[in-house]
């Protein structure tokens, strides 16, 4: 059995979450050559394999580097040499980016559903609950991580690392627990910040807000009540109403059945 | 790659031969997006996906043919004008897709 390099390293760069970009030529003598970059720390580059040219390396290691931050996947065109405006050798890039992140606030049984459904769609799962009886491994086994804190303490450590693709449950129905907790989430760039409640609870709730200083505008962020109408009951149908909106959010799209709309299925 | 990574490394220590094949360019209307992969084995075992299931019989004698070559390609699915394709994605894309062994 042949060695492979690249591969076993590529794989074991995926196990550990670590963001990877990896280009493969798709045409001529040198199609399948590969070339594979990720960033061991902010400011250093780590370069494996090759594409045979020491110039072309240098250029779609730079271009790599670029797709990988946006987290896009494509062909790109370049000459035998890196030349930009040629088009000779086409060089499909392909960036690994880190999982989108789910923080859970509150470890309820909606959010012992919402790990699960979460984990299908390659989250990576945070927990978070003050109260140590309940952020348990043993209650969630498939989170990667169960944090016991406040979560706005939590946020204070990672919400300058979250991004638009992200997403934030607050799931809590205390608001002792969860205005802190939105305001914290509300100083973050996620893309979706979901909180449980009845129209009752999100009334009270809103006014508690306007008093910590929440403007309008903030308010909008918010997805209260959570989910979608779809007549969700128990913990799981919850899980996958709210890991609809979450999708709809980010795909922009209307949320409402395909049999009732008309245009393109996929973007 | 990910989601078909415990099958590659499990058929990697079994010592199996097999060929990867990922979606790199996508026209039209698709339901998978580059970087989709799907891998076969020598003796036909299968991970993974990179249409709706319109075309992942078909990829499975491309792969084979791979193997058996030992030559790396690009397989178009999806339907055109000039030319007439046997298999085509039901939601009326194409697909351009890298097919080459796993020995890198």
């Amino acid at each position: 059995m042949s060695g492979t390099p690249i591969f076993d390293r590529l794989a074991a760069l995926l196990r550990d979450e670590v963001p990877v970009a990896l280009a493969t030529v798709l045409d001529g003598e040198r199609a399948g050559a590969k070339l594979m970059v990720h960033r061991p720390a902010a400011d250093e580059v780590e370069v494996d394999g090759t594409l045979g040219d020491e110039d072309l390396d240098r250029v779609v290691a730079r271009d790599a580097l670029g797709e990988l931050a946006a987290g896009r996947s494509g062909v790109r065109h370049y000459g035998e040499h890196g030349e930009a405006r040629e088009d000779s050798l086409r060089v499909f890039i392909e960036a690994f980016a880190a999982p989108p992140r789910m923080l859970l606030f509150g470890a309820v049984d909606f959010t012992l559903a919402l790990v699960r459904v979460a984990k299908v769609l390659g989250y990576r799962v945070t927990v978070c609950d003050a109260r140590e009886v309940f952020a348990t491994t043993q209650r969630f086994p498939l989170a990667d991580e169960v944090v016991v804190d406040w979560p706005d303490r939590l946020l204070a450590e990672v919400g300058p690392e979250l991004r638009r693709r992200d997403a934030i449950c607050v799931l809590t129905h205390d608001v002792k627990f969860d205005v802190p907790a939105i305001v914290a989430a509300l100083r973050t760039s996620v893309g979706y910040i979901g909180v449980m409640g009845s129209r009752r609870t999100h009334e009270d709730r809103l006014g508690r807000l306007v008093e910590a200083g929440v403007t309008n505008e903030e308010m909008a962020r918010l997805r209260s009540p959570i989910g979608l109408d779809i007549g969700a009951r128990t913990p799981e149908e919850t899980a996958i109403s709210v890991m609809a909106e979450i999708i709809a959010l980010r795909t922009g799209r209307s949320a409402r059945a395909l049999s009732d709309t008309d245009g393109p299925i996929h973007d | 790659m990910r989601e078909i990574l415990k099958d590659l490394e499990r058929w990697r220590r079994q010592g199996r031969r097999v060929a990867i094949a990922r979606v790199v360019d996508l026209e039209g209307s698709g339901p998978r997006l580059p970087g989709a992969s799907m891998a076969v084995t020598e003796d036909g075992q299968v991970a993974g996906s990179v249409s709706g299931g319109c075309v992942e019989g078909a990829v499975v004698v491309e792969a084979l043919e791979v193997l058996a070559t030992g030559d790396r390609r690009m397989v178009t699915f999806g339907y055109s004008d000039d030319e007439a394709f046997a298999v085509g994605l039901t939601c009326g894309g194409t697909i351009h897709l890298f097919i080459e062994p796993l020995d890198w």
